[in-house]
């Protein structure tokens, strides 16, 4: 299956969506990513029983956090699909691809380039 | 052990916005156990307010610890050495450690970062309830080991009050009536009969009402 | 219980007060009580005017003491008002508001003004009126504010244990509320208040008649209708709107659904007079329950039809003392 994805997008695995942390997501933002998305299991078919909605719950957090610093909680989002749907995950990565875009670069990034550019 | 919560992160901002040089420090006891101040905590913290300020085009050096403990001095004595690289500390411990702190380093700004609400416990993940008020004089062995002080909204040492309906409280209808259950536990104990020992006007002075306590062990002290 | 002159009584040194309600109860008479909410504001008009409704169809009038937790005028204050119109007040205090200092204070400035009766109540919580922020003292509960009156009257003590000059002239009351739960510790909890030195008891507004007397029957039981002087609560409904708010809003409240049903089944301006109907049945009823030696009729705002409900109840005229 040859499917057309955004190239601006890094893929971090994880043994399970479950692992992730509030802290992992927060760090991408402090690093400069503009967005962070979390691709897990459909609900309900996790191999570990609810890693997936673990997930979701600190998704819900980071976002929450993330509007309340200015950033956009917007930016960061939860899907759910099963292995065998490659198509779907190509359509998520232009969806959220599209999404970003329209909200513009992280402000983090941005002050954090202005002021190298100042000094 | 004590359950605090989050204050929430715009009250945070508020608090250290005139800092510039900033320690978060955890504690690794109570507020860890209850998510609200141990090490995760802390770096979820940091994170959103180095990410804030940055934004906000406002310089700060925002540093990350968390000690074994906020209420003793050994460790304590673990940030010595660093303290006055630093503005303000603002302590995820409840209001003993952020006080304990206080006193020692005594020349340092400290801040809380949570609300210390209760002794409680950890009834389900994600959710801590009352269950002690610390009156210095336990009467749990007369009342079914349910207490009346913490969990009765009226603190009635010889209950329910008239408002107590279907086993819940007459101020919220999903609280539990302290004096249902006691009575329920004494059936099942076999000692409903206890219920009828008045139970004698309370000596208040261990509590709260007789100034600051303080608990005196000569057999332990060295 | 036979009825018995006031000479009779006073030589059976029976008496234990200068109450006259207490004379009431040990004369043999059913008494009547009724109440006086204190204004949200000074003018002792609201007060008196209260009073001039009722007071010659009942023997005493219950002050409330900031009641549902809303801040009123206080209720010893009202209590002096109706003492100065000569009528014989029963003073209502929470242990909500006050610690122990401030009740037995109050106790003692009741008991100063020659008001001869008391109720001990816990007060509802602070959450449901006007001060949902503020504090609660319960430093003593109801039982234990009963023994502490029960001790300055009888003992003549302090509950620190010195001597008071002129100890307060009281008779004591407490509330008792058969609805509420769990309903097995209901006769308990009396026997309870009894032990801690109740003299009489004004219940809870009843509407259920039958576990009324149905917790009647388990008082008679157990004997304590002769230990302490019973008084059935009543409140005439308004309206089928006011009943079904009662069932689901008051707390401790048991208003059953033929109540509710009867009162909507009558249009809506004749609903008042059929809750004064109902009113009426029900004290004919109860009054014929052996252990009931009175009524506390509490027609919260609606004063003015004290003398009627008393009147056809055929307890009218009152008692002379």
């Amino acid at each position: 299956m040859r499917l057309k994805c955004p190239a601006n997008f890094r893929i971090i695995r994880l043994p399970c969506t479950g692992k992730i942390d509030v802290i992992h997501i927060l760090r991408a933002f402090e690093k400069g990513a503009d967005g962070v998305y979390v691709v897990g299991c459909m609900e309900g078919d996790c191999h570990f029983k609810s890693g997936n909605f673990r997930a979701r719950k600190r998704v819900e957090q980071a976002a929450k956090i993330l509007d309340k610093i200015g950033v956009g909680g917007e930016r960061v989002k939860m899907y759910n699909l099963s292995s065998g749907e490659g198509p779907l995950f190509a359509q998520y990565s232009i969806e959220m691809d599209k999404k970003i875009r329209e909200l513009g670069p992280n402000p983090v990034k941005v002050a954090l380039q202005a002021k190298k550019n100042a000094a | 052990m004590i359950i605090a919560s989050k204050k929430p992160i715009e009250e945070i901002i508020q608090e250290v916005k005139d800092y510039k040089r900033l320690l978060i420090l955890g504690c690794n006891e109570c507020v860890t156990v209850c998510e609200a101040g141990g090490k995760k905590e802390v770096e979820v913290l940091a994170s959103a307010l180095r990410m804030h300020f940055i934004k906000a085009g406002k310089e700060k050096k925002i540093d990350e610890r968390t000690l074994e403990r906020q209420c003793d001095h050994e460790y304590l004595e673990e940030i010595r050495d660093v303290i006055d690289q630093y503005d303000a500390v603002l302590s995820l411990a409840c209001g003993v450690g952020v006080q304990f702190t206080a006193e020692k380093y005594h020349s340092t700004p400290l801040l809380p970062g949570v609300n210390t609400c209760f002794l409680g416990a950890n009834e389900q993940r994600g959710l801590w309830t009352e269950r002690c008020q610390a009156c210095g004089s336990c009467v749990l062995a007369r009342t079914g080991g349910i207490c009346p002080i913490s969990r009765c909204a009226k603190r009635v040492m010889n209950g329910p009050c008239g408002g107590s309906g279907r086993g819940k409280c007459e101020i919220n209808k999903e609280l539990d009536c302290a004096w249902q259950l006691i009575i329920d536990r004494l059936r099942d104990l076999g000692r409903l009969d206890d219920y009828e020992i008045v139970a004698p006007i309370k000596d208040w002075s261990t509590e709260r009402a007789g100034g600051p306590r303080k608990v005196v062990r000569e057999d332990v002290q060295v | 219980m036979s009825l018995r002159t006031l000479d009779e009584l006073k030589a059976s040194g029976e008496l234990r007060t200068s109450s006259k309600l207490e004379k009431i109860f040990k004369m043999g008479h059913l008494a009547v009580t009724s109440e006086c909410g204190p204004p949200r504001g000074s003018d002792p008009k609201a007060v008196t005017e209260k009073a001039e409704m009722i007071k010659n169809h009942v023997d005493a009038i219950n002050t409330t003491d900031n009641q549902t937790a809303v801040t009123r005028m206080s209720s010893l204050a009202a209590c002096i008002h109706l003492k100065q119109m000569g009528l014989e007040p029963v003073l209502q205090m929470v242990t909500r508001d006050r610690n122990r200092i401030a009740l037995q204070s109050d106790i003692l400035g009741a008991a100063s003004f020659n008001i001869n009766n008391m109720l001990c109540l816990s007060g509802d919580h602070q959450s449901f009126g006007d001060c949902k922020q503020g504090q609660n003292v319960h430093d003593l509960d109801s039982m234990q504010l009963i023994q502490t009156v029960r001790r300055m009257r009888d003992e003549g003590k302090f509950l620190g244990g010195d001597d008071i000059k002129r100890p307060p002239d009281i008779f004591v009351g407490a509330a008792a509320n058969p609805f509420a739960d769990p309903f097995e510790i209901r006769v308990p909890r009396l026997a309870k208040k009894i032990a801690c030195g109740a003299e009489f008891i004004q219940t809870q507004c009843i509407y259920n008649l039958d576990k009324f007397e149905e917790w009647m029957r388990r008082v008679r039981e157990r004997g304590l209708h002769e230990k302490v002087f019973i008084m059935a609560g009543m409140t005439p409904m308004k309206s089928a709107g006011m009943a079904k708010y009662m069932k689901n809003r008051v707390p401790g409240m048991d208003v059953p659904d033929e109540v509710i049903a009867r009162l909507s089944g009558v249009p809506k301006e004749k609903q008042a007079q059929e809750g004064i109907d109902m009113c009426v049945e029900a004290i004919q009823r109860l009054k014929e329950v052996e252990g009931i030696s009175g009524f506390h009729i509490m027609a919260i705002e609606w004063e003015e039809k004290v003398p009627e409900i008393v009147e056809r109840s055929g307890l009218y005229p009152r008692p002379q003392i």
